[in-house]
């Protein structure tokens, strides 16, 4: 049997990345996003690839797909006219978010508007209990009148969000149907978008859910339909924000879900790099022109976690932007790539990011009319880039703009010379990304030095080893196709669907048939996500949220896929106790007399993947000759030292190179510092080595 | 190495320094039992050197915590003693006069060892679900009747538990595995903090944080002073009058900037009340200092090199009450006293500082039972809300926003989970921000049955209900807040009080004052207050 034929599509806020694996190999291109049709880019994308490759459109077998469109219509407010019908008493709800303000000093400071304004959020009275009774009946005759409002108000979407519906969705299940005989507008309800409990994240949730669904679903539609005129008689599917594949169906349905979905395609493609490679333990590090990302995967598949925030407004801080509760690949995002740019703070600290050149204009070494020095441009000062080979020549870099950049906006202020500034720079923004993965493990209970890390993202491979010796990890893998690394991943994403839903139980109340007919359901929900794109067999895995009572942040506890029964109780509370030991470094002893419960359920299902061929990570031990060299300047030593320059492409597998040295390639380029050596694998990536560790 | 890369370095250890502390608080907030701990963030954590000066503090924190823990690491230095302090120690207090202003708020500080070296200090505080005494609330008559005292003493000595005092506090409150929990939590915060510094070290190389310290110390000082140097010279004065227990109870305050220093002295408040609304001055410090650090230096690191440039004085009286007086409620008056000062400091710079808000939370703890001859379930439930933030020169005031304190609101479907409540309501409150050309933040309007078979007892710790937010510059006053039930009785905003089954508490949280004339708004935000119902036109 061959190998099916796959394309994989990563639209991005600068590039529309293309991967497409055909007969064994692997094409790649990259081409700009076109805003005003973002079909049309992948369109473009496809003729280059499909050229290369030798095949038609009628030879793909199918297109995976993936997009920050949703995520750019939340942020630019760019969404759909949209009705918020909610609980009477709860109008404010996603106005009021926390009460808190994210900036404690900033006197200001300003809150996001809420996605969904007051004048379009409509109170209806009706109550169900936090145990899901029925407190006050649905008011249907205000109902009635509202949806003929909604109507002649010409509303493009609905969303609907009633207090307690994860327990309950009765009132809110009605309410869609008295609507829905009033306009074909698409309705949203809370309990089916987001069945968790907390309000403000639910409602948001549904509200975002609905304020993004008419464009998306005009998007997919306007995607297939060009595709199929064009002769591509195969499936679309899209990746989701956890890592899994849906159909063009679901995902118009619940677009929501494909908010992070270019991100999540990174994780899958690290996750299936340490599948190859047979790592249990990896930090994915993926550093592209405007921010990090860097997750944790263990045993070759990313956690996910049931809650993000997008659309951060103030310089990238937590609190700033709507919390989103979907089930989405854990990972931590900070404002640091390639193009961020360094400033000097109140008290003359160098600062880097949030804020980036981006392509346009650019790192002033770019000489696009960037005045301001980004990342990049202290890599160039630093010697990491080489100024006459950026992108193969195509693009030549100027040292003395980055040089007089670095100046102007930091060296000057702080008395430093361009090359201490510039030094400064990428210790800083190494320094802040070292933080987000340390706190990133810290909050997995995870210890970071223990993890293999694999690097990509144009970025990456130029600070990973810096990044490395500061989390005393070991051995770093930089894979091959790192540019399109999430279009890569989506190639090798599940067919895979999480469902969700909070159900208080404490575990002196458990009740085998109450959580088996749950359990039950939830995987019916997911399985049927799945069924729809798969014949594979499919891999339940089912997930309980617990807590102390009285605690407000829960552990999660895996548990076997069979049929309960009451004495497994003892089973969950013996699981929890050693995984809360687990995340907080030690057993917490003191809490015996305390009760424990479950909050949420989940069951992913997903089905089973052919695992790729295993290849033995390689140590290496044969030695190479270098050409060329020149001064790079090392960071642990704070001097310049005359460095090797090979190019990626002339290393046969097995050779080990000392560093320092650096390994040039089209688009970036690896840095290996001082305490590493590097060795070239079989499969063309190379392996980042500590020397103490041989 | 030279002098530049080697302040690069210090600037790269500190932001590391800044991510340890992070890592210890994100602990507690992991861990914690108290509902105003893990939903609301009521915590601090912090790095200190051997002579206690704060190096850093976490950003998760509220400042009546991280200012008043910054003074009470002192304390426990003076008390425990260097030579009886071990690897493995936790110190702990809940001494309202050494620790953060009332005996809910639990302050644990660890020594922490590098070998046999004495490297610095871990704190963290939090506020726990009980301390036993009358519960939390106004009533008492002195700090005797609000619960037990625990005064500085060792939590663990070389890492054993101070099993004696376990058993005196499980016998003395009333939720005993939460608020023992919670003890545990504390500790294991500062344990956190004190692998990952010792982790940092080992790796740098480093045998002291001196350098570092004076590093951080050094940058911060020299920025703050500056701010300070170009600030007008002189002395300004400010008073006003907050509801108190059952009287009015004025408040006053000079700021003095002078040179290189800046003080506000609180002479002229009103004495101490009989009641447990008064303020221990270590509280009363953090406040005052938090809102000239909002105004004069707000992008400054907290450290003990910007608190230093602020000092506060006041002769005894509410806002610096001695032992015994009754102090549970702290913080309805304490969180008056950035109102107070930035009064003042609005005289200094005109047209800069913001309008009087709520400014207090507007906490309540219910207890709830089942009606007499029923079944069903006893309950603590604890809520924090907040009413609306002044308006800002060039800014409208944040609705339903807390000011100064910086704690979140807990979401109503985790309180009903929590005890038989049922909150009906809890959304903003139309037309209680102040006119202006900047309109002040609106409150909110909160209504809460006891559920079906089921009454409770509310504490009420409320102000501006008497006295309104005032408004700045020509802006008028916000809407002062209202206690009452549903069937339009009256009830007092400070004291345990009853609400039967059936009825609901209504609660009109005050809205912040305005900021500059009303005529001056501009026509669009007028425009888009009415359509959003922010105004109605019908004045509260």
């Amino acid at each position: 049997m061959t190998a099916p034929i796959r394309l994989g599509a990563d639209i991005g806020g600068t590039f529309t990345d293309i991967a497409l694996e055909c007969r064994g190999r692997m094409y790649s291109t990259k081409v700009l996003t076109n805003y005003a049709a973002p079909e049309q880019a992948i369109l473009d994308g496809i003729d280059v690839v499909l050229a290369e490759a030798k095949i038609t459109l009628s030879n793909l077998d199918l297109v995976i797909h993936g997009t920050t469109l949703a995520t750019n219509a939340l942020i630019e407010r760019r969404g759909a006219k949209t009705a918020f019908v909610t609980t009477d008493g709860f109008r404010d709800t996603i106005e009021m978010r926390t009460e808190n303000r994210f900036a404690q000093y900033d006197l200001n400071m300003v809150l996001p508007k809420p996605l969904i304004p007051r004048e379009h959020r409509f109170a209806i009275k009706g109550r169900i209990s936090a145990q899901g009774q029925e407190l006050a009946p649905l008011d249907e005759a205000a109902l009635e009148a509202l949806a003929d409002d909604i109507a002649a108000q010409g509303f493009g979407a609905v969303a609907i969000g009633f207090i307690h519906s994860y327990m309950n969705p009765a009132h809110e299940q009605r309410a869609r149907e008295i609507i829905a005989e009033k306009t074909s507008a698409p309705i949203s309800i809370s309990a089916e978008v987001s069945p968790q409990m907390r309000e403000f994240e639910r409602f948001n949730t549904v509200c975002a859910n609905a304020y993004v669904r008419p464009q998306m679903a005009d998007y997919l539609t306007r995607l297939q339909a060009r595709l199929k005129a064009m002769g591509a008689g195969c499936p679309v599917f899209m990746i989701h924000s956890g890592g899994g594949l849906i159909s063009v169906e679901t995902a118009s349905e619940f677009p929501v879900r494909l908010v992070e979905s270019g991100p999540a395609g990174g994780a899958i493609f690290a996750a299936d790099v340490a599948q190859k490679f047979g790592l249990r333990k990896v930090v994915s590090y993926d550093m592209g022109g405007t921010t990090a990302k860097i997750c944790l995967i263990e045993d070759c598949a990313p956690k996910t976690a049931r809650t993000f925030e997008v659309a951060r407004t103030t310089r990238f801080a937590k609190g700033s932007g709507m919390p989103i509760s979907i089930p989405v690949i854990e990972m931590i995002e900070i404002g640091a790539g390639g193009g961020s740019l360094a400033w000097v703070d109140a008290i003359g600290r160098i600062q880097t990011g949030p804020e980036s050149a981006g392509s346009e204009p650019g790192p002033a070494c770019y000489q696009r009319g960037g005045t301001h020095p980004a990342i990049t441009d202290a890599d160039l000062v630093l010697g990491k880039l080489d100024a006459d080979n950026f992108v193969g020549g195509a693009i030549q870099l100027s040292t003395d703009a980055a040089t007089a950049a670095i100046l102007h906006d930091v060296g000057d202020k702080l008395n430093l010379d361009a090359i201490s500034a510039a030094f400064g720079i990428c210790e800083v923004v190494d320094e802040n990304m070292a933080n987000a993965a340390r706190v990133h493990a810290v909050e997995n209970g995870k210890n970071i030095s223990d993890n293999v890390m694999i690097a990509f993202g144009g970025a990456a491979p130029l600070h990973a080893a810096r990044l490395c010796e500061k989390l005393g990890i070991d051995q770093c893998l930089i894979p091959v196709g790192a540019g399109v690394g999430s279009a890569i991943g989506f190639l090798k994403a599940p067919f895979g669907y999480e469902a969700l839903a909070s159900n208080i139980l404490p575990l002196s109340a458990f009740n085998a048939t109450v959580v088996n007919t749950l359990i039950a359901g939830l995987k019916a929900t997911a399985t049927g996500f799945v069924r729809a794109g798969t014949a594979a067999p499919i891999h339940s895995e089912i997930t309980a949220f617990m807590r102390y009572v009285g605690q407000g942040w829960e552990i999660p506890v895996t548990l076997p896929d069979r049929a309960f029964t009451d004495a497994d109780a003892e089973m969950l509370r013996s699981n929890f106790c050693e995984n809360y030991a687990r995340f907080f470094g030690r057993a917490i002893s003191g809490l015996d007399g305390l009760e424990i419960e479950i909050v949420t359920w989940s069951v992913k299902a997903q089905d089973q993947r052919t695992k790729p061929n295993q290849i033995a990570l390689t140590s290496g031990g044969a030695k190479t000759a270098h050409k060329l060299s020149r001064p790079v300047f090392d960071p642990s030593r704070g001097e310049f030292i005359d460095t090797a320059i090979l190019n990626r492409s002339d290393l046969p597998p097995g050779v080990r190179i000392h560093g320092p040295a650096i390994i040039v390639e089209r688009e970036t380029a690896t840095v290996v510092t001082a305490p590493f050596d590097v060795v070239m694998q079989t499969d063309g990536s190379l392996l980042l080595i500590r020397k103490a560790a041989q | 190495m030279t002098d530049q890369t080697r302040d690069i370095r210090m600037q790269v250890m500190w932001n590391r320094l800044i991510s340890v502390v992070e890592e210890q608080a994100l602990t507690l907030l992991r861990t914690a039992f108290s509902t105003s701990v893990r939903e609301a963030g009521d915590l601090s954590a912090g790095v200190f050197d051997p002579k206690g000066r704060m190096l850093a503090q976490a950003v998760t924190g509220t400042p009546g915590h991280v200012n008043t823990m910054a003074e009470a690491v002192l304390h426990f230095i003076a008390e425990i003693g260097r030579k009886n302090m071990h690897p493995g120690d936790t110190y702990v207090t809940n001494d309202p006069w050494k620790g953060t202003g009332h005996l809910h708020d639990i302050t644990m500080v660890s020594p922490s060892f590098l070998g046999a070296d004495l490297v610095g200090f871990f704190a963290c505080t939090a506020h726990v679900v009980d301390v036993g005494g009358r519960g939390f609330g106004a009533d008492a008559k002195s700090v005797y009747e609000e619960g037990i005292q625990i005064p500085i003493m060792k939590f663990a000595d070389k890492g054993a538990v101070n099993a004696d005092l376990i058993r005196l506090i499980r016998a003395n409150v009333r939720e005993p595995h939460q608020v023992v929990g919670d003890f545990y939590s504390l500790a294991a915060c500062n344990d956190v903090g004190h692998r990952r510094l010792i982790a940092m070290m080992q790796e740098i190389g480093l045998t002291s944080l001196d350098a570092l310290g004076d590093f951080i110390f050094t940058r911060t000082h020299s920025a703050t002073l500056d701010r300070i140097r170009a600030l007008p010279q002189g002395t300004w004065a400010n008073t006003l009058l907050t509801d108190g227990y059952d009287t009015p109870v004025k408040l006053a305050a000079q700021v003095e900037i002078n040179g290189d220093q800046v003080n506000v002295d609180f002479a002229g408040s009103d004495p101490a009340s009989r009641y447990g609304i008064n303020v221990p001055i270590i509280y009363t410090k953090a406040y005052a200092c938090y809102a000239l650090k909002c105004v004069i230096a707000p992008d400054i690191p907290n450290n003990w090199a910007s608190l230093a440039l602020f000092t506060i004085s006041s002769p005894e009286n509410i806002l610096n009450a001695p032992r015994p007086a009754p102090v549970a409620v702290r913080h309805v008056i304490g969180h008056m006293v950035p109102d107070l000062v930035l009064g003042a400091l609005a005289k200094a710079l005109p047209g800069q500082v913001l309008a009087e808000g709520a400014a207090a939370l507007w906490n309540i703890h219910m207890s709830v039972r089942p009606v007499t001859g029923t079944k069903g379930k006893r309950a603590e439930i604890l809520m924090f809300n907040s009413g609306g933030m002044g308006a800002r020169p060039g800014l409208d005031g944040l609705s339903a926003t807390a000011f100064p304190s910086g704690v979140m609101t807990m979401p109503i479907e985790a309180t009903e989970h929590t005890g038989p409540i049922v909150v009906w309501r809890k959304e903003l409150r139309p037309d209680s921000g102040g006119d202006g050309q900047y309109r002040g933040g609106l409150g909110q309007i909160i209504e809460i049955e006891p559920a079906p078979g089921h009454e409770f007892d509310f504490s009420a710790m409320f102000d501006r209900v008497n006295h309104s937010a005032a408004g700045r510059d020509g802006g008028g006053a916000g809407a002062a807040g209202i206690v009452a039930l549903d069937d339009g009785t009256q009830l007092k905003p400070k004291g345990w009080q009853h609400v039967p089954q059936g009825r609901r508490l209504i609660l009109h949280l005050p809205g912040g004052g305005g900021y500059g004339a009303p005529e001056l708004r501009d026509a669009d935000a007028q425009a888009e207050d009415i359509l959003r119902g922010y105004v109605t036109g019908n004045k509260p």
